[in-house]
């Protein structure tokens, strides 16, 4: 079934959100969901980061040796974090110091790897362009809104803005790693009932968005999980 | 001397703990922590890497990127490298240690993009610009240290999830986001530790 244009973008928004119904690329989610304006700067790093790769595999799929292909995408996807790595570092500064090691760390996220092994290498080059904006909407969608809650609880802020000064005192510990880890469970959670509601199964890390799938089945009780899915 | 390396080291494993504090390798620890042996593993593998990596590229870096202004590069040599060397690792243990390529092997094709590895040789880099006495020595200690700090927090977190399977868990949060529940306390644990290697060797 050939899906229209709409489609391919919506899907990562909502249903298959990177993030919350994937599970892909946690560790950014996790680090950098501090405070909003951090999870915009870096959703929309990923979402550049992301296009360029899936626009450029797309073009290379039929060049691109089956056997080589991982290493292949690897460099890619290094080459375009190095040219946002460096327009940041040029234009906001700022943003550079607040994103840290984990901008140079995009190329391991496994939302960029996963799509160009699991969709820019068999589609053609409109189909991925638009799937990797939607992933990417949705990754920085999902990284906002864990953003915001984080802010606004352990800070007492939007965006910088003060929202509940003076009547809730912020909890700090919304601000540290514990925090990060609960509140990215309950969005799980909540994602988990919303989808039950539909009739879809709950998210899981499992092997249908890991980009080494492949390679990882050698891992004889993975192989064994993998083809119960 | 020695003092700083073993301050060096045990801040790696409970104050800077990659897993609890700075969230790297996240994929790993929930997804190969559902069994100990398994666990125990992934992490030993981990840790060798992240030594013989950082080994390899804080060399190239100071010696060959640095010094001709090729810093801009590090990210991309820096992957490179680390796909290399696993690559080279899996081969060099099929054909000369195969006891230990069949304990380990498996994971590590997971491990090339294992975002613990690549940060821990951006890190030490990091650490060595803003304090000229954080040399080699030093780097391959906090690597090492790291690992172990990954292996501390997998061998835990294996523990508590053996536990957590038999529970009677709320259908919403079946799964993955107890899972997160339980590494959130398992971080504030981790927290407890702040201030400890200060306060003991400092």
């Amino acid at each position: 079934m050939k899906k229209t244009a709409w489609q391919e973008f919506s899907k990562g928004i909502i249903k298959e959100n990177p993030v919350l119904r994937l599970v892909l690329g946690t560790c950014a989610t996790l680090a950098l969901s501090t405070s909003a304006s951090n999870a915009i700067g870096m959703g929309l790093a990923t979402t550049f980061v992301l296009i360029c790769s899936n626009a450029v595999i797309s073009l290379l799929r039929k060049v691109i040796p089956d056997k080589v292909r991982i290493p292949c995408y690897i460099t890619l996807i290094a080459g375009f974090v190095t040219i946002v790595q460096m327009i940041i570092k040029a234009y906001l500064p700022s943003l550079n110091d607040a994103l840290g090691i984990y901008l140079p760390l995009i190329v391991v996220n496994c939302i960029i790897l996963g799509r160009a092994e699991m969709f820019a290498n068999k589609h053609s080059v409109l189909p991925s362009v638009l799937d990797a904006l939607g992933m990417g909407v949705g990754f920085t969608t999902a990284l906002l809104a864990m953003g915001i809650i984080r802010e606004l609880l352990g800070a007492g802020t939007v965006f910088g803005f003060p929202i509940t000064a003076g009547f809730i005192d912020p909890i700090i510990i919304f601000l540290l790693p514990p925090g990060g880890f609960f509140v990215f469970g309950m969005l799980i959670a909540l994602a988990n009932k919303l989808a039950e509601n539909k009739g879809q199964k709950p998210a899981e890390l499992g092997c249908q968005g890991c980009p080494l799938a492949a390679s990882c089945s050698k891992l004889a009780e993975n192989k064994k999980e993998c083809a119960e899915k | 001397m020695i003092k700083s390396l073993v301050a060096i080291f045990l801040a790696a494993i409970l104050t800077e703990n990659y897993i609890l504090n700075k969230f790297l390798g996240i994929c790993p620890f929930l997804g190969v922590s559902k069994k100990l042996d398994t666990a125990t593993g992934m992490s030993i593998a981990v840790t060798f890497v992240m030594v013989i990596s950082t080994a390899v590229t804080w060399p190239i870096y100071t010696y060959v990127l640095e010094p001709h202004g090729l810093a801009y590069l590090q990210t991309i040599v820096f992957i490179l490298i680390i796909a290399a060397l696993v690559q080279f690792i899996e081969i060099v243990l099929k054909k000369y240690i195969p006891s230990l390529y069949n304990a380990l092997g498996v994971y590590l094709p997971l491990i090339t993009t294992n975002c613990a590895v690549l940060g821990v040789t951006m890190l030490v880099i990091e650490k060595g610009q803003s304090d000229p006495g954080f040399g080699y020595i030093q780097s391959l200690v906090n690597a090492f240290g790291s690992g172990i700090g990954f292996l501390v927090a997998m061998v835990i977190f294996a523990g508590i999830r053996e536990r957590i399977e038999h529970n009677d868990i709320p259908k919403s949060l079946q799964g993955l986001p107890i899972t997160l529940v339980a590494a959130s306390l398992t971080a504030v644990s981790f927290l407890g530790f702040q201030g400890l290697v200060e306060g003991m060797l400092g």
